[in-house]
């Protein structure tokens, strides 16, 4: 419980606070600069000056905090993955995720509903089970469910065998949330700026300069400002701003749309997937649905919505909840994500000195938040890979070790 | 409905075609290192700009080439792979002069 909130709550007047320190100039020289300030990068800032005494840190943000992903995701958490490099690294933000709210000792409205996600062909449930008894293995609650089951679970969902695509059986994934994104990110700067950290905003790092391998400072629209180590977290423009620093990353960026209905009374508690029909549906706490998962077919830096995927996204969501037919589309939306070859992160150490990457995170970022800022800050001010990001550093790709999450990923590519 | 050019079907409406990915020189095995593959196999430019990149037209199996902006989504032109290859490329050739 943040007892700050309830404090607050019994107070007679309702006294409001900035959350974030107002722009100034940018210093000369900054120990740790951050290029992106979402919810990576303001975790990242949290966590070394919260955890490491790092302060000296400013976060560069081309354009406003939480405005990229952070801001376009659907908010899914869960760590139902099949290799166990995956499963450990997303349990483990899982479990941070739920102490997010005192953490901060501010709400990020954590809701803990469950995911099912849907077989609907023998294949789908042999890599269920098998998914299963990988969570299990590693301490995470997973399990194939049948068809009453799913029908308890989710009262709702069309569970008629005429279907062009019957439901067969579930994987049920009880530790599946949802929180605020923007709320996650708004925490995570809060309480680094109030350590110290320097958010800025409008801030593009134009170029990044490189002295005998190592990175010695960054060029932006504002001014140069040296640096002791630059991490960049930039979801959707990460080959950008690796390629100012001379490195090449296995990455496409698609972008992915989603869209939202009108705000309705709860009926829908869990988060639901269907690999097969290529869509997820959740109800917010708001009330509105969120339709999602629906990836363009060809590589684009572009946010635009297209017919053609509120078409296939409502389709698809109709065949699973028919009440769904009178419901009014609200909006539509796209973000541009990172997709690697093998459906996991980018992390770690680069061929540039001081220069980390937070990289390649497709569809699956918003979930890796918190152990993303735990994980990266250790890595920063240690200079040591912690072991729950060893398996995700870019090398890999040199040594053909890829770490293959394609088939627990939810959205479809 | 967006369309797409094909060099042999002319212009489809762009859900009948497959990205194939973008267009590079393939490394010659003879003489490139793991590390040259890794990276022709896995790593991209992923430019945001123009690219020149691979479409194939999924009913007629026909590969050609197509120069597109990733920022607007214009596609500026569709051309045939035999303005890049001139010659048949005899991959058994290659394949038997690998050392085993």
């Amino acid at each position: 419980m943040p007892f700050g909130l309830l404090k607050y709550g019994l107070r007679n007047n309702y006294p409001a606070k900035h959350h974030f320190t107002p722009s100034k100039e940018l210093k000369k020289h900054y120990d740790v600069v951050i290029i992106g300030g979402g919810g990576h990068g303001a975790a990242i800032a949290y966590n070394l000056a919260k955890y490491h005494g790092i302060t000296n840190v400013a976060i560069l943000e081309k354009s406003y905090l939480g405005g990229g992903n952070t801001a376009r995701n659907t908010a899914v958490i869960r760590s139902n993955y099949l290799t166990e490099a995956g499963v450990n690294f997303y349990s483990e933000s899982v479990k941070l995720f739920n102490n997010l709210s005192n953490e901060f000792n501010y709400n990020v409205m954590m809701e803990n509903r469950g995911q099912l996600t849907l077989a609907h062909s023998d294949a789908a449930i042999r890599s269920f089970r098998w998914r299963a008894e990988v969570n299990q293995h590693l301490g995470v609650r997973s399990e194939l469910v049948d068809r009453q089951t799913i029908a308890e679970l989710v009262p709702n969902l069309n569970m008629s065998e005429d279907s062009r695509f019957p439901i067969m059986a579930g994987l049920w994934h009880a530790d599946g949330a949802t929180a605020r994104h923007d709320a996650v990110a708004w925490g995570y700067a809060k309480g680094a700026c109030d350590r110290g950290v320097e958010l800025h905003q409008l801030t593009e790092v134009e170029d990044i300069e490189i002295t005998n391998g190592r990175v010695t400072a960054v060029k932006t629209n504002r001014g140069r400002v040296e640096c002791g180590a630059v991490v960049q977290a930039v979801a959707g423009a990460s080959s950008i701003v690796a390629k100012k620093a001379g490195i090449p990353l296995p990455i496409h960026c698609y972008p992915l749309q989603a869209m939202v209905t009108q705000p309705y009374k709860p009926i829908l508690t869990p988060h639901v997937s269907s690999p097969q029909v290529h869509v997820y549906v959740h109800q917010t706490s708001r009330g509105e649905f969120v339709i999602g998962g629906g990836s363009d077919p060809y590589p684009l830096y572009n946010t635009r919505a297209t017919l053609d995927q509120r078409e296939s996204l409502s389709a698809a969501a109709l065949e699973l909840f028919p009440f769904l037919s009178q419901a009014r589309l609200l909006r539509q939306w796209a973000g541009t994500t990172d997709m690697t070859p093998d459906y996991s992160p980018i992390m770690g150490l680069s061929p540039v000195e001081n220069y980390y990457l937070d990289a390649g995170w497709g569809t699956w970022g918003f979930k890796a938040t918190p152990i993303c800022g735990v994980t990266m800050a250790e890595l920063v001010a240690t200079k040591k890979v912690p072991d729950l990001i060893k398996p995700f550093e870019l090398e890999r790709f040199y040594r053909f070790e890829q770490i293959n999450e394609a088939g627990a990923t939810a959205a479809s590519h | 409905m967006k369309l797409l050019t094909c060099p042999l079907n002319g212009k489809r409406n762009i859900s009948e075609f497959t990205y194939g990915g973008e267009y590079h020189v393939m490394p010659d095995h003879r003489t490139s290192s793991a590390r040259d593959w890794a990276e022709h196999v896995f790593f991209h430019d992923n430019i945001a700009g123009i690219v020149t990149e691979w479409w194939c037209h999924t009913a007629s199996s026909f590969w050609f080439l197509a120069e597109r902006n990733t920022i607007t989504d214009e596609v500026i032109r569709t051309f045939k792979a035999d303005e890049i290859y001139q010659q048949r490329i005899d991959f058994t050739a290659i394949a038997t002069e690998t050392p085993s």
